[in-house]
């Protein structure tokens, strides 16, 4: 377990994980609001894990770990708007 | 007077440290922008054709799209890999792994271009319907980007068979490096976007 003591490691593993996860809601045919939200959240979890630790923005100045977070943040949420307008 | 050894919240400020040079970081935004405007596109236009985009997208090849997922975080860890080496002067280290990051990108392309092939050979053109338009247009725009990055690997490459990073200056081989994530960053979106998500 020495080397998950390597956050870059530890990012591997949980995308890798993630991934998994997104890739069986497909084969299962998940869709609606909780399979979208679901997937959103799993890709904001990876993607934040590659803005922290693979850019190794975590210890960066903050505005610019801001920006980064927000696009991803801002990409979510319009993705998620489009998709609560299709559902209504 | 304070004593010099207190850590005060200012010179935590200091300390922190943007990895590469500026410019890259601005670059990189502005991609990234430019990707926001095009994910947001897709899922709009989906709002209005949902019935289109459900049908056309279950033909896509979903394991593809999850073997370029692993391909892609896998390659984004090798460059983490190169970086940390540089910074312990591992000389052998960091072009290992710059190479091995490369083909994870190689990969990558030979999977999108099977992928391609069978649509293309099946009739699917930009203009069969709004989905593959997009399921085009978006997957060709990031693949563009995927050799983008696997050139800048390249050159990383090549300087540091050169010893050229260590612990002196890692300065342009964290510049690459952040420019590849990018890349990961935004399959990651993109993925489930227009291969999973109904």
């Amino acid at each position: 377990m020495n080397a998950l003591k390597n956050p870059a490691h530890r990012a591997w593993l949980i995308m890798m994980i993630a991934t998994a996860i997104t890739w069986y809601l497909g084969e299962v045919g998940a869709a609606g609001t909780l399979a979208i939200v679901t997937m959103l959240l799993i890709a904001f979890v990876k993607g934040r894990l590659v803005i922290l630790d693979f850019m190794e923005l975590r210890e960066a100045p903050r505005l610019w770990r801001a920006l980064l977070e927000g696009w991803l943040i801002l990409v979510a949420s319009l993705i998620l708007l489009a998709y609560w307008i299709s559902l209504k | 007077m304070q004593p010099l050894a207190v850590t005060h919240p200012a010179d935590l400020a200091a300390s922190r440290r943007l990895p590469g040079d500026l410019a890259i970081w601005f670059f990189i935004l502005a991609e990234l922008l430019a990707f926001a405007v095009f994910f947001a596109s897709y899922a709009f236009a989906r709002a209005s054709h949902v019935a289109e985009f459900n049908l056309y997208q279950q033909t896509l090849d979903r394991n593809a799209g999850a073997l370029n997922t692993v391909l892609l975080i896998t390659g984004s860890w090798f460059v983490v890999l190169a970086v940390q080496a540089a910074h312990r002067d591992d000389v052998k280290g960091v072009p290992r792994n710059i190479l091995l990051g490369f083909l994870c990108g190689a990969g990558f392309l030979v999977v999108k271009v099977f992928e391609y092939a069978a649509k293309f050979g099946a009739g699917i053109s930009l203009s069969t319907n709004t989905f593959y338009m997009f399921y085009i247009s978006l997957t060709f725009f990031h693949f563009m980007h995927v050799i983008l990055g696997m050139v800048i690997l390249a050159i990383l490459w090549f300087q540091a068979r050169k010893g050229a990073y260590g612990s002196h200056d890692a300065h342009g081989l964290e510049s690459g490096a952040a420019y590849w994530h990018m890349v990961d960053l935004l399959w990651i979106v993109l993925f489930p976007l227009v291969y999973v998500m109904r």
